[in-house]
């Protein structure tokens, strides 16, 4: 079972544990896909679904799109665009920040530069 | 760590303390007449706009990109003060203290010497947040300063110039130092009954809400009445191995609007002008003891002196003027003290 699909059943039967609307079928329905392929995608018979279906589910599960999409190894693609257009910048930026605490990856903002004076 | 936000100045040193945070704003204001009088504090006007140099780096002089730091408008002869703002810890009833140096084109504003990066063990070259809640001019006696007025640089005005006799850095320097964070857990600690005393944010004045020719440095003007505290602290609870600096460079008004494609603001009214209208000027007392003037800023001619001898009139409006609604701040007022005026 993949960590993908592991978590959204997870996640989905929780919800439906209040919630009768968060079974298999009636999910599926919601995001337009078969709910046999939903089952699968749990089961992790089948790989995650696009983009645009991984932000509905999200949405429908109350988590964070750039979150399930990372967990399905996806970028978004509003992303990639903001890469592309500096992509040795970005991704030296990223190397930087891979082991950097959280704490400071969120505090990260643009100093005011020091110079020789 | 220094951020620009907001046309304000933020200090961060969060490996020293997390409380370590300082804001320095640079407040616009009217310039006081240069004429000999002493007059109390006047008001802000909002504070100046700042940007990255980075930002305009085709645009500005090598020098000031080699510099980095932030830039900022000034119209010849206009004035300003410094306003300090330690960040008030309320559990702890205190502003977390800052030991901050500032020079104009790398004279020390408090003390005349060149700019040192380091605090000064034998003479205070520094100023302390959030005792000193601001800082309006050189500090050329016990109690007096004279107004930070800004001139062209190169016109012989400017205190770097009559103190070094060169015209080669112009602008505002700014080095602030944290108290050592295990000082400040010593001498300020957790304590439910401080909380909301002696907010310095209460000690806020009124705030109404070609290349060669760019640059402008700051000049001594009329005369104030202002205490340069003594650091009640001492030279040990500084954390000397945690500091951050910066140049604030600044440039002629309408060089400013070429540059950034930005208006700078109005100019401010007169100081006449002003106290006809019978706003509001401020005196602050602080019991601290204060230190006495540099005897080598004491020496400095003002704008109007300069002018004299150069047989030049540089200051535009110079005309006395009389403060009559002049409003006294007390440094232990609370955030929430509802102050009671004049009726």
């Amino acid at each position: 079972m993949s960590n993908f699909g592991n978590f959204v059943r997870q996640k989905r039967e929780k919800l439906r544990e209040s919630d009768r609307a968060y079974s298999v079928r009636q999910l599926a329905q919601r995001i337009e896909v078969e709910p046999s392929f939903l089952s699968k995608v749990e089961r992790g018979l089948e790989p995650p679904p696009s983009e645009a279906k991984i932000v509905l589910l999200a949405k429908e599960l109350g988590e964070d799109p750039d979150a399930l999409l990372a967990m399905a190894g996806k970028i978004s693609n509003d992303l990639v665009k903001i890469i592309c257009r500096r992509p040795a910048l970005f991704a030296e930026l990223i190397r930087e920040l891979k082991s950097m605490p959280k704490h400071a990856v969120l505090r990260l903002v643009r100093e005011v530069r020091d110079g020789d004076w | 760590m220094i951020e620009l936000k907001r046309d304000r100045l933020h200090f961060s040193f969060p490996e020293v303390h997390k409380q370590a945070k300082l804001t320095v704003e640079l407040q616009r204001t009217l310039r006081i007449p240069d004429d000999d009088r002493t007059y109390p504090l006047p008001p802000g006007l909002g504070n100046f706009p700042l940007c990255h140099v980075d930002d305009h780096a085709s645009n500005v002089p090598q020098g000031w990109r080699r510099r980095g730091g932030v830039m900022m408008p000034m119209y010849q002869s206009e004035a300003l003060w410094i306003n300090f703002k330690a960040n008030f810890v309320s559990a702890r009833g205190h502003g977390y203290p800052f030991a901050i140096k500032i020079a104009t084109g790398k004279v020390c504003a408090v003390t005349g010497e060149g700019w040192q990066n380091e605090l000064s063990l034998h003479q205070q070259d520094y100023v302390v947040a959030p005792t000193q809640p601001w800082l309006d001019g050189y500090c050329v006696e016990k109690n007096l300063i004279r107004q930070f007025v800004a001139m062209p640089l190169g016109a012989g005005y400017s205190a770097e110039e009559q103190i070094t006799g060169e015209a080669e850095h112009g602008g505002i320097q700014i080095i602030a130092y944290p108290m050592l964070g295990e000082e400040f857990e010593k001498r300020f600690p957790f304590s439910k009954t401080k909380s909301r005393m002696q907010h310095d944010v209460g000690l806020n004045k009124l705030c109404l809400a070609d290349v060669a020719d760019m640059e402008m440095g700051l000049a001594p003007g009329g005369k104030m009445r202002q205490e340069i505290a003594e650091d009640k602290f001492g030279f040990g609870a500084w954390d000397h191995n945690h500091s951050s600096r910066c140049f604030i460079h600044m440039t002629n008004s309408l060089v400013w609007q070429s540059v950034t494609g930005k208006r700078p603001p109005q100019p401010s009214p007169t100081a006449k002008t002003y106290s006809q209208h019978g706003l509001p000027w401020f005196d602050y007392y602080s019991e601290s003891p204060a230190l006495n003037g540099s005897k080598k800023l004491s020496q400095l001619k003002t704008v109007h002196q300069v002018g004299i001898e150069m047989g030049q009139k540089p200051l535009p409006e110079n005309e006395t003027a009389v403060p009559i609604n002049v409003n006294v701040i007390a440094p232990q007022a609370s955030k929430y003290q509802v102050r009671e005026g004049e009726y």
